[in-house]
């Protein structure tokens, strides 16, 4: 092969970043850009908090109240909280399945990007001075041309469907890699917990995205070319948007949760030294939420007036939705039952989390009901609830996994320490802030209301979450100066980082060099590295002898063709078509030069790989 | 990756699946497709639940002109049909006759295209533009992207009919072919639900 041998030009320094299609880098970009945007989306909470720590005050005024409300939603779930998953998906997932890339690389860049450049246009809204405020789920008609004429709405629809393209080629990219590109041996069976999240995640994500597009399409024809989709007057439907954008919503929410899911697994599993309980029926449960999970979107919509047939129906699929999450709990608690756990940051995240996520389980049991629902609904009730399940769920879910895997990402172990410090003051915050709304959303408290009158019984509680929400903001700068101060360290930390990894990630080098895997390895059963550890190996039987590595070239390309998306949306939204064609021109130009010019991609050489190519 | 595999005359029996970069685009493009469908899916049910609210514009019943959608429909169904036919040729390394049925595949689907702007310039002349009612901006939208979907699909294999001239017939184009392929019976299918959902349906109520 060495005589087909393609010379590559291969970068340094930012340009290396900027045209990097190695899912590893990839994965520390969606790391860097989604916890910036966590952090954005964060200090809009405490502005929020700020805003609503006493009665009757005027902090930021009630217009800001609607645009940071929605900004905080729409940036923490889109921006935020998927970038960061698939910062682990593509940390992890290629090693876990022994691979040596996903499978589309060069998608993978171009859905990095896009997503990006989606996220840089909806927050430009600040600068613009004209933001979504029509909360994040921007229900019509207050979204609509009528009731909302500035350009607000406008970066809300344009930012997420840019967005969206980046994350459905990442569910399609990872269900490909999945399917096609696990090591010899690597049945569906034994495939790592947090792989098979993965994999139903991205099924999700397939499914559930394109509503969306089609819903942000059908709003933005509204607002940009007078349509009438949403439009009563013409004889558009505003119960229509709610039910696509439910139908795309409510998968969503599974798709933020089960990766969690899988972190959990991974890490109960790991810091128990002990096989994950119940193998098969975690699979099966993850499968049935995610049926389920499509099945429920009306459960949003009770008030909406659908009639007691569908809201019965509906409800009764909601509750059955706790079967199998129960299931889930039970094999996290008969996993540490009898282990010999060790309480690391990311252990205690992941048993942090399984309380809280029962609570926010049980909360939404009540919630499903529909009789009860007409009480709870638009009330923190609700707002405690679904904080319960994605903070406590979604972000502990991510916070346990950075700390599990920062060695393998990084070749750093981040100090324990100060992870611990992180742990019990986002921990204890989080629980000052959402617990007591609860009881603030039962004494009928409104959510999205930018203040209240004293003397309903409101005021000390409020207090108490502006305090909390304060000590999850500390948690999450004690993680940074973590962060930091791990990196002046020395990369020293040894491929099995944490001395009881069981899965295909822990038997290489932390960071994995550019092609992860010298030789791919022959995969025996399931938890392959324990396996073999515990027949007394120190590393994989090999699949293949040394030989060549393929490796897929970098490319500019996806970076242009998002930045084409990006100018090609302010040119709709301000209407200079003229530049919004510049924009298409130049993102479809990508595309065919793509489709002309020949990817070869270049090779490793066995001589070279011994070199430890760095990450 | 054995770009130079053709070099010696021997191209693999399943060009398309000889090497995993071809199984992968495969697989991830059906992955698209299952993505198309939902989105597709998403326009039908909007435009279901919108269809009757025609306001002061014309009704679907007296609108819609079957024999001219139905020439339509038999031109897009033949396109599929010599789709296959280049297809088979592909298998068969027949590369000139793979390069002929092609070129009939997006001369059909221009002719399509043809008809379906001839017959939105009718509409519009009628009184039935895009603003007209949620009858109208929901039809516009469905056949649109459908419509949109065919132009693609003309500009695509139009490319890669010009690639086949200047790279030849390798395991790197074959599955280009092939998942354009696909793509073009995909559309095809979304049309006859399309002609049986907006025009027949629309005829009858």
């Amino acid at each position: 092969m060495a005589a087909h041998a393609h010379t590559v030009k291969r970068y340094k320094g930012l340009m290396d970043w900027l045209t990097t299609v190695d899912h590893k880098k990839i994965g520390i970009l969606y790391l860097i850009a989604g916890f910036f945007f966590f952090l954005i989306g964060g200090l809009e909470a405490i502005l929020i908090r700020i805003q609503l720590a006493r009665p009757m005050q005027n902090v930021v005024g009630e217009e800001t109240f609607n645009q940071l409300l929605t900004m905080h939603g729409t940036t923490m779930i889109f921006l935020a909280a998927m970038p960061m998953l698939f910062a682990l998906m593509n940390a992890v997932i290629p090693l876990q399945i022994g691979a040596r890339d996903v499978a589309f690389p060069f998608l993978n860049s171009l859905g990095f990007w896009t997503f990006f450049f989606g996220g840089v246009l909806l927050n430009l809204s600040w600068f613009a001075g004209a933001v979504p405020d029509a909360g994040w789920t921007a229900y019509a008609t207050l979204s609509g041309p009528t009731y909302n004429p500035g350009h607000g709405i406008d970066y809300y629809v344009i930012g997420l469907q840019i967005a969206g393209i980046g994350t459905l080629l990442g569910g399609i990219n990872f269900m490909a890699t999945i399917i096609n590109m696990r090591a010899p041996g690597l049945s569906f069976m034994r495939l790592p917990m947090f792989t098979w999240a993965i994999f139903i995640t991205s099924a999700l994500i397939v499914f559930a995205f394109p509503v969306l597009t089609v819903g942000l399409v059908a709003l933005m024809f509204d607002r940009l070319f007078q349509a009438n989709f949403f439009e009563p007057g013409t004889g558009g439907n505003s119960v229509l948007w709610e039910h696509i954008f439910w139908v795309f919503g409510h998968p969503e929410v599974y798709i933020l949760i089960l990766p969690a899911f899988g972190v959990i697994s991974d890490v109960v599993s790991t810091f128990s030294r002990k096989r994950l309980f119940g193998y098969s029926s975690m699979v099966f449960a993850t499968v049935l939420i995610a049926f389920l999970g499509f099945m429920v979107w009306a459960h949003h919509m009770f008030t909406t007036g659908l009639g007691p047939v569908a809201n019965g129906l509906f409800s009764i699929a909601t509750m059955l939705i706790a079967v199998p999450t129960g299931v889930k709990i039970f094999n996290w608690l008969f996993t540490l039952w009898g282990g010999s756990i060790r309480f690391t940051t990311a252990s205690m995240f992941a048993i942090g989390f399984i309380p809280t996520f029962v609570m926010g389980g049980v909360t939404g049991v009540m919630l499903a009901s529909a009789p009860a629902d007409f009480q709870y609904h638009d009330s923190y009730f609700v707002v405690a609830h679904f904080h319960y399940v994605i903070v406590g769920g979604l972000i502990f879910g991510i916070f346990a996994g950075l700390h599990y895997w920062w060695p393998k990402m990084f070749g750093r172990m981040l100090n324990e320490g100060l992870g611990k410090l992180t742990f019990w003051t986002f921990f204890i915050g989080f629980h000052l802030t959402f617990f007591v709304q609860h009881f603030l959303g039962l004494l009928g408290m409104p959510r999205r209301v930018a203040t209240y009158l004293p003397y309903q019984g409101f005021d000390t509680m409020n207090l108490i979450s502006t305090i909390g929400a304060f000590l999850m903001g500390i948690g999450t700068i004690v993680f940074l100066i973590n962060v930091f101060t791990t990196w002046a360290k020395p990369r020293n930390a040894t491929g099995d980082a944490w001395e009881d990894g069981r899965t295909l990630e822990w038997s290489i080098p932390s960071p994995p060099p550019e092609y992860n895997f010298k030789q791919t390895p022959l995969v025996r059963g399931y938890d392959a590295w324990w396996k073999e550890k515990m027949e007394g190996k120190t590393e994989m039987i090999p699949a293949e002898p040394v030989g060549s590595i393929h490796m897929p070239s970098p490319s500019i390309l996806p970076l242009i063709m998002s930045i084409g998306l990006f100018i090609a949306g302010f040119g709709f939204m301000y209407n200079q078509l003229i530049v919004a064609g510049i924009g298409l021109a130049i993102t479809f130009g990508c595309m065919l030069l793509r489709s002309v010019f020949d990817d070869h991609g270049f090779h490793i050489e066995p001589e070279d790989q011994d070199k430890g190519v760095h990450v | 990756m054995s770009a130079h595999g053709h070099a010696d005359g021997h191209l693999p029996h399943d060009p398309e699946k000889a090497t995993l970069e071809g199984r992968n685009k495969i697989l991830g493009f059906w992955l698209f497709l299952g993505a198309e469908t939902v989105l597709f899916g998403t326009l039908f049910s909007a435009y279901l639940a919108l269809r009757h609210n025609v306001l002061d514009g014309p009704h679907p019943a007296e609108l819609f002109q079957l024999p001219m959608v139905f020439a339509a429909t038999m031109i897009l169904l033949t396109s599929s049909l010599t789709s296959v036919f280049a297809v088979q040729a592909l298998h068969h390394h027949k590369v000139k006759a793979m390069i002929n049925w092609l070129i009939v595949t997006i001369v059909l689907g221009l002719g399509f295209l043809g008809l379906e702007i001839y017959e939105f310039y009718h509409y519009v002349q009628e009184g039935h533009g895009f603003t007209t009612s949620a009858f109208s901006s929901s039809f516009y939208t469905l056949v649109g992207f459908h419509g949109a979907h065919v132009a693609f699909g003309v500009l695509w294999i139009g490319l890669l009919i010009g690639q086949i001239f200047k790279k030849g017939l390798t395991v790197v184009t074959a599955p280009k072919i092939y998942v354009s392929a696909i793509y073009w019976h995909f559309i095809d299918v979304v049309w006859v639900f399309i002609f049986t959902v907006v025009y027949l349906m629309g005829k009858v109520g």
